[in-house]
């Protein structure tokens, strides 16, 4: 190589080394326990700054039919790896229980059947993935504060946590999600149990999953088993109120 | 910001010589750099976030009757090797190397954007979103720092807004851009028309857009008021628009550093860091 084409190669390496320190610097930076704490100041202003602007019960935006998604696409778990699960689904789920207890007065259990005999609210609804996707879907549930009215949380109450069916690693952790009293209580907070007019499918979290719309998809935990009211998640899982808010995601997903 | 008075008689030896004069406040330099930071932090998680689902549509959902308007993936050639694929518009383009398919680490991984320009360097959505946020927080206080004191000292009305004589200049000053010719002398002083043009439309035209098609994704603000992402035709339209316009940044940062390389990179950065900018002297 000719000297010409040093003051030339020397800036293409310098350039280089400081895009690589850029990188190797955010990278390294993202792999401390100090510096994401710092980023997460971003969550906590997120939400504030939210529950701020829009009112307890502002409604997420409802759709026509004409916007449904042709099909609704499954994501995550598409058919729980676990037996007790397959043995109920084999079943129609007809043994399939929701236990509801914690810090409520009257522990309940419901069936199927007696959930879909209470008074239900129909919506179609946006869900927002967190991976950027979304999909227009038509729910039929029964509102959340129906049940919560039955089984009567206490005042320390402050948590819902959605026990699922799932298995999400070799260990056996299975799914679990959480959301705060005022999503519970929120209109479009249901327990679905049907998707677009036919019985939710397996592959969207059969017999029951929960739609809370205002948040993303990975707060809407599938296949539940167990509703829990508990005023702290830090003893479930790994403390932080979910599956994927174990993973390092956000616990408010209102973005 | 300029001082009107001190440059009203410049002493004729010092516009014969050159001179430095103090060109940009201690703010200005300040919120400048913190946003350059927080650009690229911002650009870099957004394509690591984009990688999640590196996919675009226009419209309410993703999963319509109408096709993807931009999607990058992977698929196999004939002898077997991944090869990058990159639709636009239902045309297809091989996009190895950069899109769809890119080396990480000395091996070849399928992944929308390539690892050099995603922070982290590597899938971690996570991660990612924390960036994002931070960054998108301290773009908006800084943001609202300098737009505040730009109104209250004047910089935005005296500096940043065409005058009536800029406007009658545009097309002088569009053939002095692409022959690479730069004022001199008093007129150096002051920001050309396009110049403030550009500046202008990055405050206050793109830098909210990306603000506002980023609330337009969140399900939470959705609910501000039902209908309101409609706005951008919907959701999936305020994602793809959300990118659009972050190209379009990187677009004028490309086009600010190369103005900056031309017209002298010591004497701009300078007074980007210390505030003093030399004026060159009217040639005689």
């Amino acid at each position: 190589m000719d000297a010409g084409d040093s003051p030339r190669r020397l800036r293409r390496n310098l350039l280089a080394a400081i895009g690589g320190l850029w990188l190797g610097g955010c990278d390294a930076l993202s792999r401390t326990e100090w510096f994401p704490r710092i980023l997460r100041v971003g969550e906590g202003f997120n939400r504030r700054v939210q529950h701020t602007v829009t009112a307890r019960k502002s409604m997420a935006q409802e759709f026509s039919e004409s916007d449904l998604s042709p099909t609704f696409r499954s994501n995550g778990t598409a058919s729980p790896n676990d037996a007790i699960y397959q043995a109920l689904a084999r079943d129609g789920f007809s043994d399939w229980q929701l236990q509801v207890d914690g810090l409520v007065e009257q522990p309940l259990a419901f069936s199927l059947q007696v959930l879909r005999s209470m008074p239900g609210r129909t919506q179609i609804t946006r869900h927002d993935c967190v991976e950027g996707w979304s999909a227009i879907g038509k729910w039929k549930g029964v509102p959340l504060s129906e049940v919560l009215a039955l089984v009567r949380p206490t005042a320390a109450a402050r948590f819902v946590v959605f026990h699922c069916a799932d298995p999400m690693d070799q260990a056996g952790n299975r799914y679990y999600e959480s959301i705060d009293m005022e999503d519970a209580y929120h209109p479009q907070t249901i327990l679905a149990y049907e998707l677009n007019d036919a019985p939710l499918p397996i592959g969207n979290g059969a017999p029951l999953r929960v739609r809370i719309e205002r948040q993303l998809g990975y707060k809407m935990a599938k296949y539940i088993m167990r509703l829990q009211l508990v005023n702290s998640f830090a003893a479930i899982g790994q403390g932080r109120g979910g599956y994927w808010e174990d993973q390092g995601y956000d616990w408010y997903a209102g973005i | 910001m300029l001082d009107a008075e001190s440059l009203a008689a410049p002493r004729p030896d010092r516009v014969a010589r050159g001179y430095l004069y103090q060109r940009h406040t201690l703010v200005v330099r300040i919120t400048h750099w913190i946003n350059a930071i927080a650009l690229a932090i911002l650009l870099m998680s957004g394509l690591n976030i984009f990688n999640a689902h590196p996919s675009l549509s226009w419209g309410r959902s993703s999963y319509s009757d109408r096709a993807p308007i931009f999607e990058t993936g992977a698929a196999a050639a004939a002898d077997g090797s991944l090869i990058g694929v990159t639709r636009v518009f239902n045309r297809n383009f091989d996009t190895t190397g950069v899109l769809g398919v890119s080396s990480a680490g000395g091996r070849q991984v399928v992944k929308g954007f390539p690892s050099w320009i995603t922070v982290p360097s590597f899938p971690w959505l996570a991660m990612a979103r924390h960036w994002h946020f931070f960054f998108a927080w301290l773009l908006v206080i800084n943001g609202c720092v300098y737009l505040a004191f730009s109104a209250f000292s004047r910089h935005l009305a005296h500096d940043l807004l065409p005058t009536r004589l800029d406007w009658r200049s545009v097309g002088r000053s569009i053939l002095d851009h692409v022959r690479f010719r730069h004022p001199t002398g008093v007129v150096a002083t002051r920001y050309n028309v396009l110049q403030k043009v550009a500046y202008l439309a990055v405050i206050f035209v793109l830098v909210p857009l990306m603000i506002v098609t980023g609330w337009a994704m969140s399900p939470r603000l959705d609910s501000l008021q039902p209908g309101w992402v409609e706005l951008f035709g919907g959701r999936q339209s305020a994602r793809t628009l959300h990118f659009v316009v972050a190209w379009a940044l990187v677009l004028f940062v490309l086009v600010h550093v190369f103005e900056v390389l031309v017209s002298g990179v010591w004497n701009n950065l300078r007074s980007m860091i210390t505030g003093r900018y030399r004026i060159p002297p009217d040639p005689t």
